[in-house]
């Protein structure tokens, strides 16, 4: 064999090695750093649904309105978080149904040691009022300063307080 | 749909971040798995073109006799452990391919061929992987569950109390060169010490899971560090006792600091108290020391560490009970150089005794270089990282402490190994997992990552699906 065919094999062997280490630190990068990202109602699923949800339930008079979702002019389009680790995240109001809690599968996961894992819901009454109701947790919901006892219609912009978390709804 | 638009960009905020689950990912290990075997046969097609101008007639069987093993491996893992880690199984392939290589190109050697039986050591390591893959694939199907291990905690510590114990037994133990670890059974000589790493694991695992709130919880703190009550050093103690008893009796610092070592780690983890790692590293030493100031083969293991020069000198001058082995090895690294000389062109051959079992690192330091050499430590952290991921990942407590101990237990050894032909650490009588010559390491570290895709196969595996979010789904339906 000639010596260059054997540097050439020594180096190319080398470098196979190494290839093969890299492709396996490239299928490692995927676990350390492949964290699924779901998106909460996209695009498609949350048209699908709330159309569904206007034909089931908006009045006739709200039907030609826009599909865009205002069920009525002071109707709010967006949750907006105004306090707490979470603060400026928003959440666009499109007739689902918005869980608050610790528990990972909630819509807003807070991160929060006053918070319950299933803490609050806020979701639309069947003529697009929203609705704020408590789920049993253990320090409570505050809605402007009184606790919530009962499902409670959440006006524009009202506190709502989950532990040290402040949410309100938007236009 | 246009007036979503403006108000869909900050749903993304609201996206939830969940553990990746779903893909099993096995063609990604099969992918890795034909790269892991093509490696070596490149590397045996150029051993021969280097040694004899022409390739291996043995290339093709050689070839299929490793691609028929990892592809057995791959699907009994694709049949029983889907979800299992999908990069153990090549990096463990492509380590005892390159093994079996470097193996078979020191069979090559004349000098070898005329001191021992060398020469028909690559076959006979080629069955012993057969042998491990073997076990490999009855760990997978017979072990559905890696928490059934726990009910054997007690028994476990019998027969790895038994297994280090066999060597001594006279008239089977059998003592190579000093060390005391071997047992002889008919014409072949086992390793006992091998099988009780990950035996005693098991105990490890499933002793500490009981016990772990109270050597974490009741302690009093002095100078930062946690200091345990005087009765919860019980078992530290005793397992102290036990090592210092191997290496005064088996006089096998290697297995004995391997068995310490693998419980102060777990003993860490499990308690997360790290006053635990300050008395382990204190104990050691400390045993180390002592045994080594009274154990004649012990003290001339350390004196070749401190001067290997001098016990090269000594050897040539043919006093006895010296070795010019570890100079050897470190003239080897020495002379390999950054990329090494190339498969067969170097002359590792000429540390003689264990060149293809204790000492095969220095052949791969000297044909393939500092380059090689790392790029097969990065193969063996790769395997250790994989296994404290599936401890990571694992839901149970025994099966993290069995993950991370069997994989403490694997790094340690390589450590221990690498650190000894390196000249780090005196030297040991332990085998490099799956790369070094002899059966017995080869079977025990099989099974051992046959445990690992065992847990990892648990760990990975998505969770029962729950009613994603009964809330929602259920009172809208019942909405009028």
């Amino acid at each position: 064999m000639s010596e260059l065919t054997l540097t050439v094999m020594r180096l190319g062997f080398l470098a196979v090695l190494w290839l093969f280490v890299i492709v396996a630190v490239q299928v490692i990068r995927s676990d350390l750093f492949g964290t699924r990202v779901t998106q909460r109602g996209s695009r498609r699923e949350a048209g699908r649904q709330q159309q569904a949800a206007a034909a089931r339930q908006a009045p006739p008079q709200q039907r030609q309105q826009p599909a865009g979702g205002r069920r009525g002019r002071n109707a709010p389009t967006k949750l907006v978080v105004t306090e707490g680790t979470l603060t400026g995240t928003t959440v666009a109001l499109q007739g689902q149904t918005i869980t608050l809690g610790r528990a990972h599968d909630s819509t807003i996961v807070l991160d929060d040691d006053y918070a319950s894992s299933r803490h609050a819901r806020i979701y639309p009454d069947r003529d697009g009022q929203w609705i704020v109701e408590d789920l049993g947790s253990t320090n409570g919901t505050y809605l402007d300063r009184s606790r919530l006892t009962t499902p409670t219609p959440i006006a524009l912009g009202a506190p709502i307080r989950i532990g040290k978390t402040v949410i309100e709804l938007r236009k | 749909m246009s007036g979503t638009n403006t108000s869909h960009s900050p749903t993304n905020h609201t996206s939830t971040i969940g553990a990746i689950g779903a893909p099993s990912r096995r063609n990604t290990e099969l992918a890795l798995l034909v790269f892991a075997v093509v490696i070596p046969v490149f590397a045996y097609a150029n051993v021969g073109l280097a040694l004899h101008d022409s390739v291996p007639p043995g290339l093709l069987s050689y070839g299929l006799g490793l691609g028929l093993l990892a592809g057995v491996g791959h699907l009994v893992v694709r049949k029983f452990a889907p979800y299992a880690d999908p990069l153990m199984l090549p990096l463990a392939t492509l380590l005892n391919g390159l093994g079996l290589v470097a193996i078979w190109r020191l069979d090559q050697s004349e000098l070898l061929q005329s001191i021992q039986q060398a020469g028909t050591a690559a076959p006979r390591q080629l069955l012993y992987t057969a042998l491990g893959m073997a076990l490999f694939v009855a760990v997978m199907i017979f072990l559905k569950d890696h928490r059934t291990l726990q009910r054997y905690t007690y028994i476990s510590m019998a027969g790895a109390l038994f297994l280090l114990l066999l060597p001594l037994v006279p008239g089977l133990g059998k003592n190579i060169y000093g060390a005391k670890i071997w047992i002889q059974v008919g014409s072949f000589s086992i390793q006992p010490g091998e099988f009780a790493k990950i035996v005693l694991a098991i105990f490890f695992a499933g002793y500490l899971m009981v016990k772990r709130d109270a050597l974490a919880l009741a302690s009093r703190r002095f100078m930062g560090l946690y200091l345990p009550r005087g009765r919860d050093l019980g078992p530290i103690l005793v397992v102290w006792m036990v090592s210092i008893l191997i290496l005064v009796f088996e006089t096998d610092l290697g297995t004995s600091l391997l068995f310490f070592g693998m419980f102060v780690i777990m003993l860490y983890v499990a308690t997360e108290r790290t006053s635990w790692i300050v008395f382990g590293l204190m104990m050691s030493a400390v045993g180390a020391v002592g045994v080594a100031s009274f154990e004649p083969h012990i003290q001339q293991r350390v004196d070749a560490w401190l001067d290997p020069m001098r016990e090269f000198t000594l050897s040539r001058a043919n006093q006895p009970g010296h070795s010019e082995q570890a100079m050897q090895a470190l003239w080897s690294f020495g002379s390999g150089g950054t990329l090494g000389t190339g498969w067969g062109q170097g002359h590792s051959e000429l540390i003689r005794f264990a060149a293809n079992s204790d000492f095969i690192l220095a052949t791969f330091g000297e044909e393939l270089g500092l380059a090689g050499l790392m790029a097969l430590l990065m193969l063996y952290a790769l395997i250790v990282e994989r296994g404290v991921r599936t401890a990571l990942a694992a839901r149970d407590p025994f099966g993290k402490l069995l993950a991370i101990g069997l994989s403490g237990a694997f790094a340690l050894q390589v450590f221990v190994v690498a650190g000894g032909v390196m000249g780090l650490i005196p030297l040991t009588g332990m085998t490099m997992p799956f790369l070094a010559y002899g059966g017995s390491s080869v079977i025990a570290n099989w099974a051992l990552i046959g445990i690992l895709l065992r847990i990892s196969d648990t760990a990975r595996r998505p969770a029962p699906a729950a009613p994603a979010n009964p809330d929602a789904e259920m009172t809208q339906v019942v909405r009028p």
